[in-house]
């Protein structure tokens, strides 16, 4: 059953056509990848699936599934990023985006606020049921730390931890939402090779423990490789291959994306 | 009944500063209520004012990041609700002489708290359709739209004859004196911001504050989060526009000039933008210093004519510390700190160690 499908989405800024035509098709369940050079309009694409950017034409559809097991394809083409990250759509950013000034559990913490059943004045008045979800909230916050090994610096300033657990953090607040579908934009840029390996390791438990359909932009091969079930290949927005990680790898439009065309062959 | 009691006697164990603070505070008003002269009595009043509105200022500018202008405005709406409902019925007639008061308004009189939350409420109101389309946008637009606004509410007022005495203004408002009619709001206020500001709205207002995008991704709507602290902040400035009439016992449009508003805006960046207790530390420095340095004003300060002594080197003086002030605290006093128990402990033990390492820097030096 595909959980995220776009149809034919185009999305033009002025002149330039920064996604042409995109097309895809995300199970649930499965771990997408979407690669590509630089400039190839992958961080584009995931602006138009949340909401961001309105696309200049096609669709994009969400199929979640409701509390009583029943799913039903949602059009959420242009809707509202607040509303699409509602339906359980959640991402995090290329260039971190944390709240710098507030503490590491503030920032998992707000992600819980779309889930907020009680009004501002109930929360003012401290009713029952605010503290009763205030208390929720912030234990669903906890664990998530927890998992993510960020429970001991719940107090510090997000802006004051180190690089690498400023990604982690991303990935527990936007966990916070409650998604079905997590959307990684670039989860390892900037990690050595050891950290990426144990990010692998994380992002593949993490999908399994909390029944995950996870997209992602990556940039180390190795990675995308390893974990993606498909993989869809981007350049100057058009989409040039999509398939298995072994047919994409072997594909020669790929490897001319990516490597250039060979100069010898002319002279 | 048992539980409820145990619950109290364990939060009163772990806020027992707090709470004996609380009730210094509450004797210190008391005490202040019954002994102090009729100056000073108004200057706290006015304090406490002051700590209303600029509280209300910070929740959407400070806390929220929204930049808002308005405060002059929203104060005027509740200053005139309170005094258009409170001024008794038959001395209306000898106040607006020049065009007697519009009909439907001239037999309602209402009691003084009543009129004041309908001050606030009438500010809400108005907020709501000012924040309809100036929130939807991002950037500095709300701070110009709430300036107009503000601006066009005084002339609007100047104008309303019959409605609001133009600008002859409205007398013989039943004043209050008693400190515990301002002190008890403010302290009402504060805890509430206290608690709004400590639950999860609160956390959705810093973090639009931090990053709008960022919040948006998070599943934080903005505008309805916006609209929220923009409404509450209005509700809170109506009422203190409202405990600002029955304090001065008249109003009239030109106390609502835009330069009202630059006071809170000094008051919060001052105080720190995202601090409670820097509101209101700042709103009694600034409405004391300000009336502490009337002397700069006077020609004959010294007993001499010095020719620098002249009306506006107050604000000169006031400016200049305001300057130095900013280019040393860039945050303002308590940046997005709390005064809080733990908050002191920490400074007083930074203080503690700067000393004694000086103390053995110096008597190493000796040796």
């Amino acid at each position: 059953m595909s959980l995220l499908r776009t149809e034919n989405v185009i999305m033009q800024f002025g002149g330039v056509v920064a996604v042409n035509d995109l097309n895809i098709n995300i199970k649930k369940g499965e771990l997408a990848a979407l690669i590509g050079p630089n400039g190839a309009g992958k961080t584009t694409a995931f602006n138009v699936i949340t909401g961001v950017y309105t696309p200049t034409s096609g669709k994009v559809l969400f199929t979640p599934t409701d509390k009583s097991g029943t799913a039903t394809e949602i059009d959420i083409t242009g809707k509202k990023p607040d509303k699409i990250t509602a339906l359980g759509v959640a991402r995090t950013f290329q260039n971190i985006r944390l709240f710098k000034e507030l503490s590491v559990l503030e920032n998992v913490q707000v992600a819980t606020h779309l889930n907020t059943d009680y009004s501002f004045l109930s929360a003012i008045l401290r009713t029952p049921k605010a503290r009763k979800g205030e208390a929720q909230a912030k234990a669903d916050c906890e664990f998530l730390l927890e998992r993510l090994g960020l429970i001991d610096l719940r107090n510090e300033k997000a802006s004051s931890l180190p690089y690498g657990q400023q990604r982690h953090l991303e990935i527990a607040r936007a966990l916070a939402t409650k998604p079905q579908l997590l959307l990684l934009d670039e989860p390892a840029a900037g990690m050595n090779p050891q950290e990426t390996d144990e990010l692998t390791d994380l992002i593949f438990k993490l999908k399994t423990d909390f029944d995950l359909t996870i997209f992602m932009i990556e940039h180390h091969m190795d990675l995308v490789m390893e974990i993606s079930d498909h993989i869809y290949v981007l350049d100057f927005g058009c989409t040039i291959a999509k398939g298995t990680p072994d047919e994409v790898q072997n594909n020669p439009k790929v490897i001319e994306a990516y490597l250039g065309v060979d100069a010898d062959v002319e002279d | 009944m048992n539980e409820t009691q145990n619950s109290l006697g364990a939060y009163l164990k772990l806020h027992w500063k707090t709470a004996v603070f609380l009730v210094v505070l509450l004797i210190g008003i008391g005490l202040a209520d019954i002994f102090v002269d009729s100056y000073m009595r108004r200057l706290l009043n006015l304090c406490a004012i002051y700590v209303i509105v600029s509280l209300a200022m910070n929740l959407v500018n400070g806390f929220t990041g929204q930049f808002s202008l308005g405060q002059a405005g929203f104060m005027a709406i509740g200053a005139y609700t309170v005094a258009i409902f409170t001024v008794p019925v038959e001395s209306r007639t000898a106040i607006f002489y020049l065009e007697p008061m519009a009909p439907f308004l001239a037999n309602i009189q209402l009691p003084f708290v009543v009129a004041l939350i309908l001050g606030g409420l009438a500010s809400v109101v108005v907020a709501f359709f000012i924040g309809s389309p100036c929130l939807r946008l991002r950037g500095d637009y709300l701070a110009i739209a709430t300036l107009g606004f503000s601006e066009i509410i005084r002339i609007v007022f100047t104008n309303t004859q019959s409605i609001t005495n133009g600008a002859l203004g409205i007398k013989s408002i039943p004043t209050i004196s008693s400190l515990w009619w301002t002190y008890g709001t403010a302290l009402l206020i504060i805890i509430a911001t206290i608690l709004l500001v400590y639950s999860s709205y609160g956390r959705a207002f810093k973090s639009i504050r931090e990053d709008e995008i960022a919040a948006e991704a998070m599943g934080v709507g903005l505008f309805k989060t916006k609209m929220t602290s923009f409404l509450i902040g209005a509700f809170f400035t109506g009422i203190g526009g409202g405990l600002f009439a029955a304090l001065l016992g008249t109003v009239d449009p030109k106390q609502f000039y835009f330069t009202l508003t630059y006071n809170f805006l000094l008051i919060i960046v001052l105080g720190g933008m995202g601090s409670i207790s820097g509101t209101i530390i700042a709103s009694f420095l600034v409405t004391l210093g300000q009336e502490a340095l009337r002397f700069l004003d006077e020609p004959m300060a010294f007993g001499l004519d010095l020719p620098i002594f002249r009306p506006g080197l107050r604000m000169v003086v006031f400016s200049f510390l305001l300057m130095i002030i900013v280019l040393f605290y860039r945050k303002g006093l308590m940046g997005t700190n709390e005064l809080t128990w733990d908050f002191m402990a920490q400074k007083f033990q930074s203080i503690k160690k700067k000393l004694s390492r000086k103390k053995t820097s110096t008597e190493g030096g000796g040796k």
